[in-house]
């Protein structure tokens, strides 16, 4: 069952230049109990997306069109026609999202109890002992003493601690749906080990629905079933994590995935996508991905290609050369794309 | 002892740190970031320090660049104790060693054009007489650094680059000085993923083909072993150099405990080889603070090798331990040396 | 010179900032330059005193000399604002290169600097140069002007101290230290720069405080009456009593209005250049 849908969803901030397209007409589904995993660079429209998703966006930006819809057990929401009312009941109830754990996640002169009550009160769990007995079972999923950090202040808390604490809050009301901003993005390796083990847990245990967004493709490897790879605000590809790693058909999820060193096993072929990305406020015609792009030929920058199915089931790339980058991955085998074109 | 990259120039260090402490203090208490680390590179030698926050290793990057006194140890540089020298010398010695900091948005002055931010030391340092000299210099530094078509940087103010070429610019004027050693300090922790690599090849470049010393600090192993193939690399944790090794060595067949769970414990790029990776567990998640640092082996709390009685007592020292084909690496652990194997193999995670 | 069409540009778009501009402008070019061509009549007329406003003999009336009203407002500014503009440059430039010297060297330079800099903070200025000018008579403009300047700089000072002290841990700053740029180059044009709104609006308040202390002083008398200015005009016209004849208002007021108006674009364009420096005030 489709838990969350989204269609066409675009998305433009005002600027001094112009209107900038931040994210383009993306569409995308998550099933319940899926982890979708939405990997993009500075400037691909993900963090855009994210928090449109519960309505979070800046002042300055507009939805200029599309659909985000929400369906659970017993509704089915258009999210972006709820009035402040169901918007409240929305959010934290079917849709949660955990930010990074920056600290300025949390209200720095309140105690961390004090902003679970606050969320839990803002959200419709007005019976502060409920959401005290919530908050202590929650802390102590996240591998927390309850005591000592209830009582804390954000600054006393480490990084690491500060993001389980932002997660066990995303949980407080039991969401179907939790969306991840970068969870492990300014960790440490130990400290990220131990947080996407815990999300691995929590889903297990919890069963929710989960998109995370990052630039990062290793915590993709690790924690999704599916992945979009997003570039100049719009999705390049969508496939199994699984396809996307073995049988991407995107030359920039290709180019992505050259780029990222490994530490075990071989290295491989490493390189980096030549060039930068598009303003995006004057895009130029045709594919946005073009003027980087080693497959590209005039029909490219004539239309931005549309997403198409390619070799693989629920598997597409908005690439009119796909079959070609197919071809030059020369093996469908389970081996990194850096090792294949070495 | 410490073990020479540069077997060519085994012995001949360019610059070196003998013996390095550093502490701070701070309302609560002294905080000793670097605790008695030596480390020697020789010219042309490309290599990594890498370790989580709190180990030390900006401390100890900005103190090879000269940008901190060590509260004890030496700082050589060749041949001569940096800290005793004066005047031209000691200058001398601050432009032969440039650090490139961490945040692109930060080590560029935004009111400067590019041209001004790099022809000021050409100036200075009477490298170039003004006007056209000076411009053809900065133009072929930005070719040098892959800014390309350099005239159309020249006026650019920062805000109008991306991070990848301010990093670019900053390592050219860097470069404007002729500097014998770099320090990159996270230097492409905040950029791009997908032009990481490109700005490592540059550092890899300017160490290979024109002989400069580069060091790069990083808590990003991937970025550690690909920078540093055919080098080396060195662990610390808490203060202290807990392994010193070949890259491959180091990465295939680490041989402090806690150089193994680290590794064991970065995701990878990839399904396959992240799902069947064995993990570590270390008996607590959290690393002690600097304040109240555990006595004997400072990881011995975390340590699945730890031993009562001999790790909780004694502290250890860097030293030696074969290594694969005869290459000599260094750990800094009681079993590690006494078993005279890597802890990856005592762990079975080999 | 595109910072100074950029500043332009910028400009445009406030409303306030644009009166403020051409206000100052307006200003400068009366008080300033128009004075060249403009030849000084101030040959007492018995049968003109306080005569009404009538053109296009005399725009603004006659005083109670039957001097022309408005020449004396064209040649009155000029002393006033040349006082207040280069006290305003001594003061900003005490300010700059002392806090910037006891930011940067830091230590000993650094406490004595602080030290003078709050004894000076708590000297309240107005009255002490109520004492000084009556004391000294200073008769010169120029005085006036460097006694004004040394009473102002120690706000501006600790302001760029604390700027300095901020921006020394910049690592564009760490930066230029290592490359061995030398002191000079480092505050001159690397901190400093990054300062330079800051330092203008602190340089057109201190302008807009030496009016009023001029204003003040020569209102309570304390300087020698001769020559005119708008600050004399005010006190004979206070003094000869033109407060109580109806025809003579334009007297009083001009030089009010000049005054007061003055201060107003000063204000305005302070205002407007401290929301187009901090990018974070700018509209989208």
């Amino acid at each position: 069952m489709t838990v969350l849908s989204i269609q066409d969803l675009s998305i433009e901030y005002l600027s001094r230049r112009g209107p900038v397209h931040a994210v383009r007409k993306v569409s995308f589904e998550l099933a319940k109990g899926e982890t979708l995993a939405i990997i993009g660079e500075s400037g691909s429209g993900k963090t855009t997306l994210a928090v449109s998703l519960i309505r979070l966006s800046p002042r300055s930006a507009r939805i200029t069109e599309g659909s985000i819809r929400f369906r659970g057990d017993t509704k089915d929401l258009d999210v972006l026609q709820l009035d402040d009312d169901e918007l409240r009941r929305y959010r934290w109830n079917d849709c949660a999202m955990v930010f990074q754990a920056a600290l300025n996640s949390f209200n720095p002169v309140i105690s961390i109890w004090d902003q679970f009550l606050d969320t839990g009160r803002a959200h419709g769990m007005g019976d502060s002992r409920r959401v005290r007995d919530r908050a202590s079972e929650l802390l102590e999923l996240v591998r927390l003493d309850p005591e000592r950090v209830l009582r804390a202040y954000p600054h006393e808390l480490s990084g690491g601690m500060r993001q389980r604490v932002l997660i066990a809050m995303s949980l407080l009301l039991s969401p179907d749906v939790v969306i991840l901003d970068e969870p492990t993005t300014a960790l440490d390796i130990l400290t990220q080990r131990a947080i996407i083990d815990l999300l691995k847990e929590l889903r297990d245990k919890l069963g929710f629905s989960m998109i995370f967004i990052s630039h990062d493709l290793s915590i993709a490897a690790e924690l999704a079933d599916r992945m979009l790879t997003m570039y100049a605000g719009r999705v390049v590809e969508r496939a199994k994590v699984d396809d996307m790693f073995y049988r991407p058909r995107h030359p920039y999820s290709v180019g992505l995935l050259r780029a990222v060193p490994r530490v075990s096993g071989t290295l491989g072929k490493v390189v980096s996508i030549p060039g930068s990305p598009p303003d995006l406020i004057r895009l130029p015609p045709g594919c946005a991905y073009a003027p980087r792009c080693p497959f590209v030929i005039d029909a490219c920058r004539e239309a931005e290609p549309p997403l198409i199915p390619v070799d693989t089931p629920e598997h597409d790339a908005a690439c009119i050369r796909w079959q070609d980058v197919a071809e030059t991955l020369r093996s469908d085998d389970e081996i990194p794309v850096a090792e294949k074109l070495a | 002892m410490t073990v020479s990259g540069d077997t060519t120039v085994r012995g001949t260090s360019l610059i070196e740190l003998e013996g390095v402490t550093r502490t701070f203090k701070t309302p609560a208490g002294v905080i000793t970031a670097v605790d008695n680390v030596s480390l020697a590179l020789g010219v042309g030698e490309a290599m990594c320090v890498v370790g989580e926050s709190g180990c030390g290793k900006t401390t100890t990057g900005r103190m090879l660049a000269g940008l901190l006194q060590p509260t004890s140890g030496r700082l050589m540089f060749e041949g001569a104790d940096v800290w005793q020298t004066k005047g031209p010398k000691l200058a001398a010695f601050r432009r032969a060693v440039q650090l490139v900091h961490q945040d692109p948005y930060a080590s560029l002055n935004p009111i400067r054009t590019v041209y001004q931010t790099l022809s000021a030391p050409l100036f200075k340092h009477h490298k170039s007489k003004r006007g056209r000299d000076a411009r053809a210099r900065v133009v072929e530094l930005l070719e040098r650094v892959g800014l390309t078509p350099a005239p159309d940087f020249l006026v650019k103010y920062p805000h109008q680059l991306s991070g990848g070429q301010r990093q670019r610019v900053a390592i050219a004027r860097a470069l404007t000085v002729d500097p014998r050693v770099i320090v990159a300090d996270e230097a492409v922790s905040m950029v791009d993923v997908s032009i990481r690599i490109s700005l490592l090849n540059l550092l890899l470049g300017l160490a290979r083909e024109f002989k400069v010393t580069v060091v790069l600090i990083t808590h990003d192993l991937a970025v550690a072993r690909f920078f540093a193939r055919g080098g080396r690399i060195g662990v610390m944790y808490l203060g202290k150099v807990v392994e010193l090794a070949g890259t491959d060595t180091l990465v295939e067949d680490p041989a402090h405990p806690y150089s193994t769970a680290l590794i064991a414990a970065i995701p990878e790029a990839d399904p396959n080889i992240t799902r069947n990776k064995r993990r570590v567990e270390l008996r607590s998640a959290d690393a002690p603070s600097l304040l109240a640092l555990p006595p004997g082996c400072v990881f011995h709390p975390r340590c699945p090798l730890a031993e009562p009685g001999l790790c909780d007592v004694l502290v250890p020292v860097l030293e030696g331990i074969p290594g694969r084909e005869g290459e000599r690496r260094e750990v800094a652990c009681h079993v590690a040396q006494r078993e005279r194997a890597p802890a990856a193999e005592l762990l079975g995670v080999r | 010179m595109s910072g100074a069409l950029d500043f332009l540009r910028q400009l445009r778009k406030k409303p306030t900032g644009i009166a403020g501009f051409a206000g100052v402008l307006f200003f400068f070019m009366f008080a300033l330059v128009i004075p060249f061509f403009v030849p000084v009549m101030d040959t007492p007329d018995v049968s003109a005193i306080y005569q009404p406003p009538s053109f296009p003999a005399h725009p603004l009336g006659t005083d109670n000399q039957g001097r022309d009203v408005f020449n004396q407002m064209i040649h009155g500014g000029r002393d006033i604002l040349l006082v207040a503009l280069i006290a305003a440059l001594f003061s900003t430039l005490i300010a700059v290169t002392f806090g910037s010297l006891a930011a940067t060297l830091g230590g000993r330079v650094d406490q004595v600097i602080l030290a003078i800099t709050d004894v000076v903070l708590t000297i309240p200025t107005l009255i002490v140069l109520i004492v000084i000018a009556a004391i000294a008579r200073p008769s010169s403009f120029w005085m006036l002007a460097i006694i004004l300047a040394l009473l102002q700089w120690a706000s501006l000072l600790r302001a760029i101290r604390a700027q300095v002290l901020s921006l020394k841990e910049r690592d564009f700053v760490e930066a230029a230290r290592s490359l061995d740029l030398g002191l000079f180059h480092i505050i001159f044009k690397e901190m400093l720069p990054n300062m330079r709104s800051y330092i203008v609006i602190h340089f057109i308040i201190a302008m807009t405080n030496a009016i009023y202390a001029q204003a003040a002083i020569v209102l309570l008398g304390l300087v020698p009456v001769a020559g005119q200015n708008w600050g004399i005009m005010l006190y004979n016209a206070q003094v000869q009593g033109a407060l109580y004849f109806r025809d003579s208002l334009w007297y009083i007021l001009s030089p009010i209005l000049a005054i007061a108006l003055f201060q107003l674009s000063l204000v305005l364009l302070a205002g407007a250049l401290e929301e187009m420096f901090n990018p974070r005030l700018r509209s989208a």
